[in-house]
């Protein structure tokens, strides 16, 4: 079985992030970067996957030079290609560029049944790349999963749990399929010092535009749909009011405030 | 017309909720901005309870793609019924609500129709003959408005909550347009095998009311009293990361940037500190009541009232006075 990982390089969750209004960029000087926290856990269900099942598992990035890094790490976990999807034309690509970018990647690496992706990324947060993605490649949609329960990779079968409003669908696929997971579905592991040994001297395969066979008037800034017209520091909320006194006279009144907004049935 | 304002109306198996309807209230004043109409589209088994609600709700036309492949749930099906009919139609932006259902059938439509979308949206505006659509960046430090200029039409999937619901009339009714797109069982790869209800079902995204609690709990015993508290008003329970780190709460309840976005009416945050990742899944809620025994907290920066204290006194005699008031 040929597993796919895409995996997205994202500012440190922890970091403060500024935003050069006039530019109309982040400012990454002094930045930490990390591999998206969702991602993690697609890292993991595919190493799962390749144990479980047997297979390889190719991890597939997407940005600058230095996104490199998120697949140094993925190669100490022992993954077997990875490829770096970077080129100048595909700076500020939308989600559909960016769909439409790993998936020309996807079809390169070769007969993929399976991709794993976390279910957003903390930096851009739209949640919807896997779901393009899919409809892109034309693979079955497998979004928000919570549990892989079976592959049957000969059947061209997979059976998924998702975690949706209200409950959990179970979900019967054929294969090829793209699988978006949300936090919690399995505990992601940490490379070892070895395994990061090993994968400091591995030279990170890079695919430009042109090795992709995308059509550039499709993907960066240029091929975008969505254009950027504005970027704005929302007015910080109203200075809130401090309620002071004994418990007794604080629960009476932040009662009444909130009985007040008729908010309460 | 070309520029009509076209609102998707979610359902699962035919069961809906007034939220169902929320974004006609918006697509209205859009509409109106235009001088267009706003329109619902309906993809279903069966519609015509739908598109009966969707114009009493406010809209003037229903488009309507009905078969018995459209039983239940399924994205994948959903999406390329909503694909064909955007594509036929071609109205000026098509609304959907930023929910589990209604992000994969807007996301998996638009790259269908081959651009991209804008989503979590919390600001609409007709601005230079197209609608110039807002959201939160960056944890809501930052708000970036878009405009899709290559897309026909424009998709966006709006929070929930972030717009005011319309009023519903009755007496109005809409014109209802079925348009017959065949699509077979054989042509789609998913099938839904079985729904299994959550037993806590927790739906934060929908609630008016979120009772959250943090790492100041201090464990899982604590989520008990903010259960008792939100159930008292209606609401549901929240937690940060740190206590679903900690294995106080399951996932579903996290609210944060790992979590889910939420603005319900009425927030109050019990043991929770406010980093930047909580702020963002709930700093756009109505009214943020912050419960915490350091004053320097910077949740009580986000806080429409601020409470300096230990929820575990404060939040049994919060129960107590409610109780009494709403004569429970």
């Amino acid at each position: 079985m040929k597993i796919a990982v895409c995996l997205k390089q994202v500012p440190d969750t922890e970091a403060e992030i500024k935003w050069d209004i006039p530019k109309g960029t982040l400012s990454r000087d002094g930045m930490d970067s990390i591999t998206n926290p969702f991602d993690e856990f697609a890292l993991e269900e595919a190493l799962l996957t390749k144990e479980n099942y047997d297979g390889e598992i190719v991890a597939i990035s997407m940005g600058p030079e230095g996104a490199a890094d998120v697949l140094r790490n993925a190669l100490a976990l022992t993954v077997d290609e990875v490829a770096l999807c970077t080129d100048d034309a595909f700076a500020g690509s939308d989600t559909y560029s960016t769909a439409y970018v790993l998936a020309a990647a996807i079809k390169k690496a070769g007969d993929v049944d399976v991709v794993f992706t976390g279910k957003q990324s903390t930096d851009g947060n739209s949640g919807v790349v896997a779901a393009e993605l899919a409809a892109v490649l034309g693979f079955a949609p497998l979004t928000y999963v919570s549990k892989v329960r079976s592959i049957d990779a000969a059947g061209k079968k997979i059976v998924v749990e998702r975690a949706i409003e209200g409950g959990t669908e179970v979900i019967e696929a054929k294969l090829p399929a793209v699988v978006s997971v949300i936090k919690g579905i399995n505990e992601p592991r940490l490379p070892n010092l070895m395994g990061i040994r090993k994968a400091s001297k591995i030279e990170i395969p890079k695919w430009s535009a042109g090795d992709l066979g995308v059509d550039a008037g499709k993907v960066g800034a240029a091929g975008a749909s969505t254009k950027v017209v504005e970027i704005a520091v929302p007015p910080p909320r109203g200075a809130g009011e401090i309620l002071k006194g004994e418990i007794e006279e604080i629960a009476n009144t932040i009662t009444d405030k909130l009985i007040d907004l008729k908010v309460i049935k | 017309m070309a520029n009509d304002v076209w609102v998707y109306i979610e359902h699962k198996d035919g069961d809906i909720t007034p939220m169902s309807f929320e974004l006609l209230g918006i697509g209205k004043q859009l509409a109106d901005g235009f001088g267009s109409s706003v329109c619902a589209f309906v993809i279903g088994d069966k519609v015509d309870d739908l598109a009966k609600e969707a114009g009493a709700f406010g809209a003037t036309k229903v488009y309507a793609v009905e078969g018995d492949v459209f039983k239940g749930f399924r994205g994948e099906a959903y999406a390329k019924a909503a694909a064909f009919l955007l594509e036929k139609y071609k109205p000026e932006i098509a609304l959907f609500r930023a929910t589990s259902m209604g992000t994969d059938v807007a996301a998996a439509a638009a790259a269908q129709l081959g651009f991209g979308l804008c989503t979590d949206t919390i600001g609409l505006a007709v601005d230079g003959g197209k609608v110039k659509m807002t959201r939160a960046a960056f944890g809501g430090n930052y708000s970036v408005s878009v405009v899709n200029e290559k897309a026909a039409p424009q998709i966006a999937t709006v929070r929930p909550k972030a717009f005011a619901m319309g009023a519903k009339d009755a007496s109005k009714s809409a014109e209802v347009v079925k348009e017959s797109f065949a699509l077979a069982d054989a042509d789609l790869a998913t099938k839904v095998v079985e729904f299994i209800k959550s037993a806590t079902a927790v739906n934060l995204v929908e609630a008016d009311i979120i009772v959250s609690g943090g790492r100041g709990l201090g464990s899982d015993a604590g989520f008990a009293m903010l259960q008792e508290l939100a159930d008292l008003l209606g609401g549901a329970v929240g937690a940060s990361r740190a206590a679903v780190d900690s294995e106080w709460i399951p996932y579903e309840h996290q609210v944060g940037q790992t979590g889910k976005t939420v603005k319900p009416k009425i927030y109050i945050a019990c043991g929770i500190s406010g980093a930047i990742q909580h702020l963002a899944g709930m700093r756009t809620s109505d009214c943020i009541v912050a419960i915490n025994k350091d004053p320097d907290a910077p949740i009580f920066k986000a806080a429409s009232f601020g409470i300096v204290g230990d929820y575990k006194e404060i939040v049994p005699k919060m129960i107590e006075k409610f109780k009494g008031k709403l004569n429970k």
